[in-house]
């Protein structure tokens, strides 16, 4: 039930993923950030089996940073697009990661970009993705209203829009989202889109 | 459930060839079972202006597989300071699906290009490695079965027009629209490939690179 989209608009790229931790019935927790920051210009929103998704990601951080660290320079979105593919693939027939990724960066020639990366490695790079469930309502709603080099503002009320369709038609939908941006000044939260707030322990 | 790994992805690879030219194309599709997820992936590549290599079957596979033809293929030339004819690329390809037999790559190339006196060649091959060589076409994907009948149909059609009456044409012109025709009405019988075509019509001059706008359903 794990939802992540995005897509990219005029000079940037939005991702969005739901926040719950949910383990068979339970819901662990509902501000589980899924979107983690890649390097200053890259973000990598991940779905799938738990595990695999903290330790994947985090493996592709951290080569990123090495990379940045022994050549001085940071990774193209492409190149950090491929290397993870690279490693997904490497693992496939050996001991397979689970998970799915939809990678935003900006670079400085290249613009933004959104590169679409499934759990057995096919790399694709698209203006929109979604993987899950809630891929089959955010992915004919951004066919439907997307267009290309929209405007921040624009293309939020479209992420808006899924999120309105996969809570209202999705059964055991997610409640809560998170919404992260990366255009020329860099990575970050944009927003969180919340309708269970996290329930602290009542006084008694 | 069983999952067809084949068709996880859908494709449609179609090879012929015509007098002193070659022409290869595929469908643009690339689907996860019965969600599309892109309507322009590229499963034919350029391995150097007189060779061809079109993929299709299990996308990530694809992929790799072209990575480590590229990779193979620069070293070649790096060693023999030379392109590789096709049919050695051919068996290149074959050798290196078959040292997977027991795990293998799920694609199933169809590899096209110019050999000896730029005579046209052209050749698939099973996911293992079995080299199927042809004369006229050749056909893979999951569009593999509907696209047999169309050709000999279509090239009958043709045949018939050019013994009927003399036409000053192009023979890559010809070889176009037939090759386009060919894969356009057989990605429409297929529910898991489609979204357009890309076609290359090579001769020993040029590469003419079209895409063809077809039903996009």
């Amino acid at each position: 039930m794990e939802c992540v989209f995005g897509l990219v608009g005029n000079g940037f790229a939005i991702v969005a993923a739901d926040t719950s931790a949910v383990h068979s019935i339970l819901v662990h927790k509902n501000n589980e950030d899924k979107i983690m920051l890649l390097d200053s210009h890259k973000l990598i929103a991940a779905s799938g089996e738990p595990g695999d998704r903290v330790q994947f990601t985090e493996y592709v951080q951290k080569n990123v940073s090495l990379y940045q660290f022994r050549n001085g320079i940071p990774l193209t979105t492409a190149a950090a697009a491929n290397f993870t593919r690279g490693e997904l693939a490497t693992a496939l027939r050996k001991n397979p990661y689970s998970v799915n990724i939809l990678m935003a960066g900006y670079d400085k020639e290249a613009g933004a970009s959104l590169y679409y990366i499934d759990y057995i490695a096919t790399l694709h790079k698209v203006d929109k993705g979604a993987f899950g469930y809630g891929s089959y309502f955010s992915l004919s709603t951004m066919d439907r209203h997307f267009r290309s080099d929209m405007s921040v503002e624009e293309a939020i009320e479209l992420v808006d829009k899924c999120i309105t369709e996969i809570r209202s038609r999705l059964v055991i939908a997610p409640p809560n989202f998170v919404i992260k941006i990366v255009d020329k000044d860099g990575a970050r939260t944009h927003a969180w889109r919340q309708s269970v707030q996290d329930v602290t322990t009542a006084s008694v | 459930l069983v999952i067809q790994i084949f068709e996880y992805n859908g494709s449609a690879v179609v090879a012929m060839v015509g007098k002193n030219c070659f022409a290869i194309a595929s469908d643009r599709r690339l689907g996860v079972q019965l969600q599309t997820i892109a309507t322009d992936f590229k499963r034919i590549s350029k391995i150097h202006d007189h060779l061809f290599i079109g993929l299709s079957g299990l996308a990530t596979d694809v992929q790799t597989l072209y990575q480590r033809l590229v990779f193979r293929h620069k070293l070649y030339q790096l060693r023999e300071e030379r392109d590789m004819k096709p049919e050695t690329f051919a068996s290149l390809v074959s050798a290196i699906l078959y040292e997977k037999r027991f795990g293998p790559y799920l694609c199933q190339p169809v590899i096209a290009g110019f050999g000896e006196d730029d005579k046209p060649f052209i050749c698939t091959m099973d996911s293992i490695g079995a080299k199927e060589l042809a004369k006229d076409f050749v056909v893979s994907g999951t569009a593999s079965e509907s696209l047999y009948p169309v050709k000999p149909c279509t090239n009958q059609i043709w045949f018939e027009i050019q013994k009927a009456s003399y036409k000053k044409c192009n023979e890559a012109e010809e070889l176009f629209e037939t090759i386009s025709q060919a894969l356009l009405s057989s990605v429409d019988r297929d529910c898991l490939s489609g979204w357009g075509g890309h076609v290359y019509v090579v001769t020993p001059n040029e590469i003419k690179e079209r895409i063809l706008k077809g039903r996009m359903d």
